[in-house]
Parts: C-alpha cells; structure tokens; sequence
C-alpha cells in the first residue's frame, strides 16, 4: 500500500475554498474529507452547485457557509442541469476561466438526477461533477440508492430482505457517453485524488469524479475506520480506483496484492448479517468486475 | 407605431422569440413540447445565424430546463425559458425554487391543458395551477401583446427580483398568423438594457445561496416575496407607461369594453375576449348594457383596479378555462374575494381541452346572467353535456 508523498502534504496545507472549520459534518465524514481535498485543489474561482444531500447540510444553515467559493443550493435532481446553466450564464458573462463544480452525493447523481446528469455528459457541458458516494441516502436515515451494493443493510432493505441488485457500474454509464475524462478515487488515496482533481480540473468540457466516501453512521463503523474502510474498498478491489482520460486509455490503480473482500465487509456493521457463504460471493462478484475491468485496460491500450 | 419599426406577420410562438431575441437574452434551456416547440426552433436559428449572442441548452427535461435557468440567472445573466401543460407540470418544484431564489427568469407559457386524457389544445389549467409558485403572470390576447408582454416581463421580473410568466393560449395564438410590429434594437435596449444583478455567483465576492433557513428567518424570506409581488404591481404601471410612451401601445391589468355603463359584466384571461366583446355588441343592439373585461395580470391579482372597473352592484361572470376541482375557477374565486360588497359574481367554466368559446357561448353567459340562472354558489359549467 502507498503512503501519501511530502509533497501531497504540502498540497494539502496550501490555502483552497474552503471548508472552514465550523462545517456540520458528522465525525469519520468521508465526503468532507473529499470536499477539502477537492477545494484546496480548485481554488478560490469556482462555483460550486449543490444539491440536497449531507453537503447541502454540511456546509451550513444560512447566513453561514463553510466554502470559501460562492454555492449555489439547488434541488435533488437539479445539480447537473443548475451547474450547466451557471457556466453558460459565466460564459455569457465573459467568466471562461471560473470552473463550475457540481458537488452531488448518490442519491442526487446515481437516481433523482440521473438524466440530468446523462445530458449534461451528453451535451458535453464544461462542468466539473463530483459524484460523493457513500452507498445510501445518508443525509435522510440511510435508505438504499442505485449505488448500495448487493446484501448490503439500509433502512428500506432491512437484514431480512437486504439490497439484491448490485451497485449500478458508474465507470461503465458514463464512460459510455464518451466524456473527456473521467475518473473514480477517494481520499483515502490521496496521491492519486489530488492528481485526478488536478487532471478533472485542467480538462475541458463534461468531467466526473466518482469518489468513495465511507460514511460511518450509514455504513455502520467506527468513525476512526474511515480511511480504513476506503483502503480495503481500494486494495480489495472492491472500489477499483480508475480514469479514463479522452474516452481511452483506461488506467487502474495498483493496490499491490488484493487484501481479502472479507476483511472490507467485516469492518462494517451494514454487512454483519452476511454469512461466510454470502461473502464469498460478494468475492466472487468482486473478483469477476476485476477481471472485466483488467481486460478492457488491455483492449483499450492495445487499440 | 415607433417611425422604425418593423411590421411583420408572424406567429405568437414567433413573437415570444423576437421579444426573446430582442431583449438581448443570454441564456435559453428548453425542452420542446407541443405547441411551445416553435418558439425554441425559432430561438436556436437565431443563435445559430448568428441573430442572437446566447447560449441555447437544449435539457432533458423541462426540470432541467428551469434548473439551468435558476443557474444562469444566478450569474447574472438573462434566463428565459418556454414550455406548456405536462412540461410546466413538471417544472412545479422547480417554479418555487425560481421565486424563493429570487431569480427574474422568464418563461413563455403556452397554455395547454393536462393530461389524463391526452389533448394539446388549450385552456388555462396548466398555469393556473402554478398561481402559488410566486410567478407573475401575464395572460396574452393577441401576438402583439405576446411580444411587449415579454419585454415588460424581463423588465419588472429584474427590478423586482421576481420570475414572470408570459401566457398565451396554444394554437389560438401559438400558431395563428398576425400582425406584429418589432420596435428597433436600440429602442429595446433604451427600455431594457443589460441586467446588472446587485448579487450573484461570484468568486470574487462569495455568497451561499438557498442553505439551509431556519424559523427565526424563512417566514421573513417568505414575507419579503410576498412585499415584492406588492411592489411589482406598481412597477408593472409604470414600466408599462414608459413602454407606452416608446411603442404607443399600452399594456395594463385589465383591459375593458363598454364596461362603464355595464349593468352586466363577463370577465376572461386570453383570446375568448373577442368572443366576449361580439356579444356584447350583440346584446347592445338589443337594448341590454353588457361589456366585458379581460384579465391580462393575473398575478400579482390586480384586485384594486377589479373594483375600479366593475360597476358598483353589476353582476359580474368570471369564465375560467380551469378548475379547482372540489372548489370551482380559480379566478372566480378569487374575484369573488375581490368584490365582496361591491358586485355579485358567479363563476362559469368553459373552453376546457380546447372547446371553442364563441360569440354564442358568450351571449349564453350573459343570458344566464340576465335571467338569474346562474348560481353564485357553484360552478356554472357551460355548453356541457350532463
């Protein structure tokens, strides 16, 4: 497993857009975790467009705002198509070189805003999306989304009738509408996020960012767990840390040796009603995405 | 008519998009639907050839639509969107959004009516059921008043920090041929120059908008939108005069025929006025003081100039294109409210899914009236079949 490099240190200390201290996230929160990473790295000219979800609530109950960037709020379904509106409105205003942030959890981009976001990938809107997922609808008590796993427990599919379907394949939707770049991270890697925020940021056009972001109280863990929990999600391959870059090329990071899934499920409350065989399969499951995942690398890099 | 201006026959549909044009607009996200359709068509050939600097985002829905609108006003910048019936519908959440965000989109309303059953003809109880959303509304009775409606709707819309609705009755309008005259460039923009937003998405000057508002300040915000609706009344008579003063054309909030001596009196939003007015001039020549008046604003509800116009104790028909259904016209009720004490009113409705209000229907209006068949209490629905 890589440790963070000094000069990710250094990044990360630098002044951003916030958030400030004083933000309502829970402890353990992964998404604040990614939102800190992700400002430091976009600077003080952006716009952020964020829809209901735990950031809308993170960032602060009016007059407050913890993000140092102007934020526009805006309903569930609504952040793709808000955030293309604000760049033409920039872009009408001579403001070209402001990047637009949409900032949505699951829910928002997985689900309810599903079609607003497939046309603003397809119209190929110069705005940057940063799809936060943490499997549920956390912000409203834990209920399943499109981005749940298999098995898993929520409040909508309780531990005799957990989740059957498994998480919808966001790599493989949205590489599908051919955008510029896109790329899955989280920041328990941060190397690897802060280069892929740097990449998402220089490029042009219809960008998304899918960044895991374990949610202790959701995902039924200490909140000390984690960083951990996103590591095993990583290094198991459970949460394969991908780009795709011009609609080719396709890189996988290298976690080294696979870590046993088991030991990623174990770690989290929402799977203890899994029996051995039951995680065997969600292995198995794992391990048959990878190999899928592997082998269209290699189609793509020999093209 | 200004010395240069352009005369032309065009549609309403085509009249929205020259206000559209004309008003320097930046910023247009539809969704097509019929019969809005050709008012985007003609909106993307103007950006296309170069007639218009805006950018146009065709949406997948009409949600969206009204959501790159809140986002374009937002930065400051002219929104303006057009839609109709399911279309509106489905924007409702987002119609809210648009007020309690205080953004001055714009949005060419054709009316239709809604589904189920399907139909695309017209009434009234598409925008009608958006009354609570915080929209002004302005409902059109030619193409001409189509295309200055628009401009007086961006105008009042960016001084009052309001979104406003331009309503016109689908086909009737939409698709039907008239004479329109377009004023010159410049006199547009003497009237409407560019919006300079006091506040708005800034990096250089950061603000949240639409967080989280708890009780010690959400009614307030609520309070303030209601203030607006008040203001914007005023400012709708004034900006309407200095438009008079630029075209010779006057736009007002209730437009009246031979209503002064009325012993009778219908009342109507959109195209049945002609009707309307036919019948009056019919009843007229039969001795019977009838007139009529139309309702070109109807939010905010311009209960004021209501009681100026309907002569005191005059009976008064309220014809809605709409239902509340349990309750009755939306409009009759409310002017019921309006005239309490001053004129009885009784509420008909009629011209629903595009059934024609004629000269005759009209006249069957006033004659209930005359002969004391109309009831005060319910819906009086007409040329309907039991």
């Amino acid at each position: 497993m890589r440790e963070p490099r000094q000069e990710t240190v250094t990044r990360l200390a630098c002044d951003g857009s916030g958030p400030t201290g004083g933000h309502l996230a829970c402890r353990g929160c992964g998404g604040v975790l990614a939102m800190q990473m992700a400002a430091r790295v976009l600077g003080p000219n952006c716009v952020f467009v964020i829809p209901a979800g735990c950031m809308a609530v993170i960032d602060g109950p009016f007059p407050l705002s913890s993000l140092q960037a102007p934020l526009l709020h805006i309903a569930f379904e609504a952040a793709a198509s808000a955030a293309a509106g604000v760049r033409a409105g920039l872009d009408a205003r001579g403001k070209h070189d402001t990047t637009v942030v949409a900032w949505a959890g699951d829910g928002a981009t997985f689900d309810i805003g599903f079609g607003a976001v497939s046309a603003a990938a397809d119209r190929n809107d110069n705005v940057l999306y940063v799809c936060y997922d943490n499997e549920a609808y956390m912000n409203t008590g834990i209920q399943q989304s499109g981005a749940t796993p298999a098995g898993a427990w929520t409040t909508t599919t309780p531990r005799a009738n957990p989740k059957p379907t498994p998480k919808k394949d966001m790599l493989a939707i949205m590489t599908a509408h051919r955008i510029p770049y896109f790329a899955s991270a989280t920041p328990a890697f941060p190397d690897d996020y802060l280069a892929k925020l740097e990449r998402a940021r220089d490029t042009r056009g219809f960008r998304f960012l899918h960044v895991f972001t374990p949610c202790p109280p959701g995902q039924r863990f200490e909140e000390q767990n984690t960083v951990r929990v996103a590591r095993k999600a990583v290094t198991s391959r459970v949460f394969p840390l991908v780009e795709v870059a011009g609609g080719k090329a396709l890189t996988v990071f290298d976690a080294g040796e696979p870590t046993p899934v088991r030991e990623y499920v174990r770690l989290q409350g929402r799977f203890s009603h899994l029996d051995d065989g039951e995680v065997e399969r969600f292995a198995a499951e794992v391990d048959a995405r990878w190999r899928w995942l592997i082998d269209w690398a290699e189609r793509e890099s020999d093209e | 008519m200004n010395a240069a201006s352009e005369r032309v026959a065009i549609t309403g549909n085509q009249a929205l998009a020259h206000a559209v044009r004309l008003a320097r607009t930046e910023v247009i996200a539809a969704y097509p639907i019929t019969p809005q359709t050709s008012v985007v068509e003609e909106i993307a050939g103007f950006c296309a050839d170069g007639l218009m600097n805006a950018r146009f985002i065709q949406t997948e829905s009409e949600h969206s639509s009204m959501s790159a609108c809140i986002g374009a006003s937002m930065t400051g910048a002219r929104a303006f969107t057009a839609t109709s019936s399911q279309g509106l519908a489905l924007m409702h959440e987002m119609l809210h959004w648009a007020t309690g965000a205080r953004t001055p989109v714009v949005l060419g309303e054709v009316n239709r009516s809604l589904a189920a059953p399907w139909t695309i003809l017209t009434d009234q109880s598409d925008s009608m059921a958006q009354r609570d959303t915080g929209w002004m509304q302005f409902y059109a009775g030619s193409n001409q008043e189509v295309f200055d409606s628009t401009l007086l709707a961006f105008k009042v819309a960016e001084q009052a920090l309001l979104p406003a609705m331009v309503v016109l009755d689908a086909f009737v309008l939409s698709h039907c041929v008239e004479g329109v005259e377009l004023p010159p460039q410049p006199l547009i923009d003497e009237f409407l120059p560019r919006r300079e937003a006091e506040i708005s998405l800034d990096p250089d000057d950061p603000h949240a908008f639409g967080g989280m508002m708890f009780p010690d300040s959400f009614m307030e915000q609520r309070y303030k939108i209601q203030r607006a609706m008040e203001t914007a009344g005023g400012m709708i008579v004034e900006h309407a005069a200095a438009w008079h003063e630029l075209t010779g054309r006057e736009l007002k909030p209730l437009h009246e025929y031979r209503v002064e001596d009325a012993e009778i009196v219908a009342l109507c939003l959109g195209t049945a006025y002609g009707s309307f007015c036919a019948a009056v001039d019919e009843l007229r020549g039969r001795g019977v003081r009838a007139g009529a008046v139309r309702m070109w604003q109807y939010r905010p509800f311009p209960a004021r100039p209501l009681r100026e116009i309907i002569p005191a104790g005059a009976p008064l028909a309220v014809v809605d294109r709409a239902v509340s259904f349990g309750h009755g016209g939306p409009v009759a009720g409310e002017a019921k409210a309006a005239l309490d004490g001053h004129a009885p009113v009784c509420g008909f409705v009629a011209g629903l899914g595009g059934r024609e209000i004629l000269p005759e229907t009209a006249a069957g209006i006033f004659h209930a009236l005359l002969e004391n068949t109309a009831e005060p209490d319910r819906i009086n629905w007409v040329e309907v079949r039991e």
